[in-house]
């Protein structure tokens, strides 16, 4: 190697670096740095999520026709419900309340008829299961934007927390994805209530992002502007149980 | 030896060593620096994506046509090996443990690596002049004699001849057209057809594929047929002589410049 590429090869590789250190600032900055960015697989994550979050911010989840409902609609297996979900259930969830707090105007506390209350909308979406599985069906809810808006996000706002009644069951997605009209607080399937099997009676719905984002049997939101403070703070049970929190793919 | 006494030389003016030997300045490299690294970073790669691929097909070894497919519906074929998940109806009486979470991070992590690095490749290979020098095929070579003989030598196991080994033959060069233009860009296309947030953006990506489940069910073929040409390769490798050529592929030097160079 001559010494002229040696010098090439030197400023091209201080260029690099500065650009990386560049780059990670304005990632940091416009929203592109997942919570589970670092380790040493964090670049690739981090590659991932800023690459679909500036090509994906607004496209909509493909919609299907109605012939292409699954059937029947596979129930994934899950853990045995706790004592709280089946008391809940034994009254028919009459009582079954989601919370919202966190960084929002007016906290407030949804029963399932106040849900139902609201304009519902539906879509005919599928749901991919990261281990290669998947169903379409149609999905009934309100849209979490409808919620948000109802209840006052603070501008500062980064993400929403949301947790199952079923312990350690929790995850969070970015405002692109609360926002997005896609994203359901899901109380029906396919023309009925949703089924306890499909996380009836309340399931949040993220279409765009594989099946375990939507997570099962919603009692309670949170508004937030960091993670740090939820869990390890990796954004969600799945990274700390070693899956990505970003489930774009 | 005729280095050592030369040692009071001048460094630089290095005498050959015997008569067969190559002066040091007039040995160029078999493989740039470029193709070199590339080379390797993309086999780490290769190997990370087929074992964590091959760690995510036991979560669910069924494989369908369409847009959707599960347990609950016909399968086009199924690996028969156990699952790591108890959904899967495998026959096998035990669950195997859940590799999924780090084979997923992996996975994506080893394919950005290889996207890039393979742009990198495919940048240089333009502007060197080596793909139109040394992978597409050279105009003489475009005659079925030329390729039937071509495949007749690889039939008998025939060993390149020293000059032979400073070139690719055309066989060779079809088969890394083919991975380079066909199978990787195959690989990386259905790969992201798999992804629901970017066929949201490009759902054209996923619908010309016939599906979803099709598009898992060709990235797993694709697949297949990059295990098959690395197979091949490194039996190739094996015939063509293993320790010249890993030494060509790692330090760039060859034994045998050949008097003229294609």
């Amino acid at each position: 190697m001559t010494n002229l590429s040696r010098r090439k090869l030197l400023t091209t590789g201080l260029a690099g670096v500065a650009g990386l250190g560049v780059a990670a600032r304005l990632a940091q900055k416009y929203g592109l740095v997942p919570p589970d960015h670092a380790g040493i697989y964090g670049p690739g994550e981090t590659l991932t999520y800023a690459a679909q979050r500036l090509l994906t911010s607004h496209s909509l989840a493909r919609e299907f026709s109605p012939s292409q409902i699954s059937k029947p609609p596979l129930a994934n297996e899950m853990a045995p419900p706790s004592d709280a979900f089946k008391r809940l259930q034994a009254a028919g969830f009459i009582d079954w309340r989601l919370s919202i707090d966190g960084m929002v105007d007016r906290p407030a506390t949804f029963s399932l008829a106040q849900l139902k209350s609201y304009p519902s909308r539906s879509q005919i979406t599928m749901v991919q299961c990261e281990e290669g599985w998947s169903y379409i069906a149609e999905w009934i809810g309100v849209p979490l934007h409808h919620i948000l808006d109802g209840v006052g996000v603070q501008p500062h706002a980064r993400y929403i927390v949301y947790f199952s009644i079923q312990p350690d069951w929790w995850d969070s997605i970015d405002m692109a994805d609360a926002l997005h009209p896609q994203t359901f607080l899901a109380y029906g399937m396919n023309g009925a209530d949703l089924p306890v099997g499909n996380g009836g009676p309340l399931r949040m719905r993220v279409p765009r992002q594989l099946g375990y984002k939507s997570v099962k049997f919603i009692t309670h939101l949170t508004v937030t502007d960091s993670l740090k403070s939820f869990g390890k703070g990796l954004g969600s049970a799945s990274p700390e149980g070693g899956y990505a929190w970003y489930a774009g793919i | 030896m005729a280095r050592l006494e030369s040692a009071r030389e001048p460094l630089g003016v290095c005498a050959p060593s015997s008569a067969s030997a190559i002066p040091a300045t007039t040995v160029t490299s078999r493989h740039s620096a470029l193709v070199r690294v590339t080379h390797w970073i993309t086999t780490l790669c290769f190997l990370a994506l087929l074992v964590s691929g091959a760690e995510i097909v036991i979560s669910h070894p069924r494989f369908y046509w369409g847009e959707t497919g599960n347990v609950l519906t016909p399968v086009l074929f199924k690996i028969p090996i156990p699952s790591s998940r108890a959904l899967v109806p495998t026959g096998y009486g035990y669950v195997m443990p859940d590799q999924n979470g780090w084979s997923r991070y992996l996975h994506f992590q080893a394919a950005w690596v290889a996207l890039l690095t393979g742009l990198l490749y495919l940048l240089s290979i333009l502007f060197t002049g080596h793909l139109r020098k040394n992978l597409l095929p050279r105009k003489a070579d475009l005659s079925w004699r030329v390729f039937s003989s071509s495949i007749a030598d690889h039939l008998r196991f025939k060993r390149p001849t020293a000059a032979e080994a400073w070139s690719y033959n055309p066989l060779q060069r079809l088969a890394y057209l083919f991975v380079i233009f066909v199978l990787f860009p195959l690989v990386i296309w259905t790969g992201l057809a798999m992804s629901p947030a970017f066929v949201s953006a490009f759902p054209l990506a996923v619908t010309s594929l016939g599906g979803q489940q099709s598009a898992r069910t060709i990235h797993f073929f694709v697949s297949v047929a990059l295990v098959l040409f690395l197979l091949v390769h490194v039996v190739m490798v094996f015939l063509a002589g293993f320790w010249a050529r890993m030494r060509a592929m790692i330090t760039g030097r060859a034994a045998n410049a050949p008097m003229e160079r294609t």
